[in-house]
């Protein structure tokens, strides 16, 4: 972590810490029972309500109008967007989501397309035998249900812990920067 | 069949009827009629509840009566379709479902027009999410129409057709009443029953063969009369290379077109950030992972325990191989048990056809108000305005529906499934990840994109097999047969992206840095999502 310079605004420690935190926090035994344990559905509505509405704490989805004004403010809000995706904390969020997401796609996709073409072409090999009734055909199938689950399990993990609190900072600074253009306010 | 079974079925159906029509009058008392309630269900349910609805959205009649019938007939190959309904979710939970719901508000055309033109943007992405949605919705209709012409014995044209009739005027009611919330709830208990169901059933074939799975399979090879051959792959896609081809191509238009599906993607827009959509997904890959493990053991226990003499005796495609399970697990015909557990399974394919029309239909209402109309009449017209074209036009969805499901009867339910699957990927799935993932993406790219993906997509069908130039094609006495596949997917899916590419490049047009730094920042960090 080095110190954001490009940051739109002066935040400075708050954001810094947090992802730090995160980053720290890796092996935390947060989903110990694996993709099917799941934590009280409705804190995430509360949660997310919070960052929407402005620290006002009430759960309803604050509709903030879409931030792309046509006119004057618009161009202001533009230069708002561009800055933020400039800045260090944004690139560390995407540069963690691709790094995530690309190489699972690759694996995910090459891994599926080599199951149907196995199964398309080589029969044979796919026919082999290896336990009673079980084939390689079978195992592969229900491979390719458990490593879906693997991959969705490790996902959710990932963005829970590495994009989801730095992910919600960003928000909460673009949200104020563009209000603040579009309204005068700060 | 027997009365007792008509009678039961049909008084459960019934009750399902009158539970669903009962929860659209409630959810659409005192409530205001804005779009963002109308299309988005007022965007409050819980990552749960949205997981059940995505589940009960996506598990269609297709997989519960179909795929289990192809496992009951061909065995391996039967399973290939499940592995490729449910690898899709990948696709959804890595590049669309977070990302979706962060930038748009209602359709697939709000995430491509906020960085692009608008107008030629919606009316592409609009015509082909209609054009995917209607595809979709035939298959169902033609399967309520079967699964009615079973139920009630014969192949009487009049009970189907009235079947038909009734499927689509009970999901324009559903959807012009009751929104997006109405159509949540009863994707929900239809999740609910359709789990529950499949459950039981499988409780029941594991106890025929006390838990010994790997003699539920012996005996399943056995009675297929193809021996160790029906527990691999080939029986149904060994043939030719043409069959081979074909069926490369359908689990390409599987695995890449959920991500694309109209009805899927809306979903998103009804939880209140992208956190929750991405746990709606992951509840959703739990309960769709589920069901389909257990239509593999129900598959090959209707292979074991009716076999597919009887199967493909009852129905030649094998959709009645669980009914005929259900039968003999409750006791065999004339039982009562057998009786009641038949007349629930065929009630819980109603209900599972009735939820799924109903998502398609508002899905495609939406992109014909928020979409096309929005675009083709004057602009800035006031939301409310919209929610009323939005309900006329799930009317005509419904009327179109109904004509093309009464002109479709004789097609093959698991085809048009594959088709509107191969659409999706080839004309909304490239425009889509395109507009998030690609800086320098232009209008001219984007409206390419749809159409150079939906018109090879269409034509290519009209070219293949299904339509003309064999025994089994819709115009038997044509022959305008040019390509050898039944799925376009191969083709059109690569057609799609290179379309995309092609107009982007040869477009003079300069990508709009901000607004393409507005769509990357909002998709990553929902800031400023409705």
């Amino acid at each position: 972590m080095q110190p954001r310079k490009g940051r739109p605004r002066g935040v400075g420690a708050g954001q810094e810490s947090s992802v730090e935190h995160l980053d720290r926090q890796g092996p935390v035994p947060a989903e110990e029972a694996g993709q099917l344990r799941y934590d009280d559905p409705w804190y995430d509505a509360l949660a997310s309500g919070w960052g929407e509405s402005a620290g006002a704490g009430v759960p309803t989805p604050a509709v903030v109008p879409s931030a792309r004004g046509e006119g004057e403010s618009g161009v202001a809000t533009a230069d708002v967007y561009l800055e933020v995706q400039r800045s260090e904390a944004f690139q560390e969020v995407r540069r963690r989501y691709r790094r995530f997401v690309v190489p699972a796609f690759v694996a995910l996709f090459a891994w599926y397309v080599g199951y149907v073409v196995a199964a398309t072409t080589a029969p044979e090999l796919m026919a082999r035998p290896v336990a009673g009734a079980v084939n390689v055909a079978m195992v592969a199938g229900l491979g390719q249900f458990l490593t879906t689950f693997l991959f969705t399990w490790a996902y959710a993990r990932h963005a829970r812990l590495r994009r989801d609190r730095a992910a919600l900072e960003l928000r909460w600074d673009t949200q104020e920067l563009t209000r603040g253009v579009n309204g005068g306010v700060s | 069949m027997t009365g007792e079974h008509q009678t039961l079925a049909l008084l459960l159906f019934s009750a399902f009827v009158a539970v669903t029509l009962g929860i659209t009058t409630w959810v659409s008392r005192n409530r205001r009629g804005s779009a963002e309630e109308f299309y988005a269900g007022g965007r409050l349910f819980s990552p749960m509840e949205n997981g059940f609805a995505i589940a009960g959205d996506y598990m269609s009649a297709a997989s519960f009566l179909g795929v289990t019938g192809l496992i009951a007939l061909f065995g391996y190959d039967g399973l290939l379709y499940v592995v490729g309904f449910l690898v899709a979710w990948l696709v959804v939970l890595f590049l669309v479902a977070e990302l979706v719901r962060n930038c748009g508000r209602f359709t697939l055309a709000d995430v491509v027009a906020a960085r692009m033109r608008e107008r030629p943007v919606r009316i592409a992405a609009g015509t082909s999410s209609v054009t995917v949605s209607v595809l979709y919705l035939v298959a169902q209709m033609v399967g309520a129409g079967s699964l009615v012409a079973l139920l009630l014995g014969g192949t009487s044209g009049a009970a189907r057709a009235w079947t038909v009739i009734g499927v689509g005027a009970l999901m324009v009611i559903y959807v012009s009443l009751g929104g997006m919330r109405a159509t949540t709830w009863i994707q929900i208990v239809k999740a609910v029953l359709l789990l529950g169901g499949t459950i039981a059933l499988t409780v029941l074939v594991l106890m025929r063969f006390h838990g010994d799975l790997n003699r539920l399979l012996l005996t399943a090879a056995e009675r297929s009369g193809h021996g160790e051959a029906f527990l691999a792959p080939g029986l149904k896609y060994g043939g030719d290379w043409t069959a081979r081809f074909d069926f490369i191509s359908l689990g390409l238009a599987l695995v890449l077109g959920t991500a694309g599906l109209p009805h899927i993607l809306s979903r998103f827009y009804t939880v209140p950030t992208a956190r929750a959509a991405r746990r709606s997904v992951v509840w959703a890959v739990g309960l769709i992972g589920g069901f389909y493990l257990m239509t593999i053991v129900l598959g090959f226990g209707a292979a074991a325990i009716v076999g597919p003499d009887a199967v493909r005796g009852s129905n030649a495609a094998g959709n009645t191989a669980v009914p005929l399970l259900a039968l003999d697990l409750g006791g065999g015909a004339g039982s009562t048990g057998g009786t009641a557990l038949f007349a629930i399974v065929a009630a819980v394919a109603f209900a599972t056809i009735l939820a799924v029309v109903a998502g398609i239909t508002l899905a495609s209402s939406a992109s014909v108000a928020h979409d096309l109309y929005a675009s083709l009449r004057r602009r800035g017209g006031k939301p409310r305005s919209e929610v009323a074209v939005a309900r006329v036009a799930a009317v005509g969805v419904g009327v179109v529906a109904i004509a093309l499901g009464l002109l479709a009867r004789d097609l093959n339910v698991a085809f048009l499934v594959g088709l509107a699957f191969a659409v999706a990927a080839s004309a909304n799935l490239p425009v889509l990840l395109y507009s998030l993932f690609w800086r320098g993406f232009t209008t001219r790219g984007a409206v390419w994109a749809v159409y150079g993906g939906l018109v090879p997509a269409l034509v290519l069908v009209v070219l293949s097999p299904v339509v003309s130039g064999s025994p089994d094609s819709l115009f038997p006495g044509l022959d305008l047969q040019y390509f050898p596949l039944q799925n376009p997917g191969l083709v059109s899916i690569p057609l799609g992206f290179l379309a995309g590419w092609l107009g982007t490049v040869t477009s003079a047009e300069v990508p709009d840095e901000a607004r393409h730094a507005e769509t990357e920042v909002r998709s990553l960090t929902g800031a400023g999502a409705a």
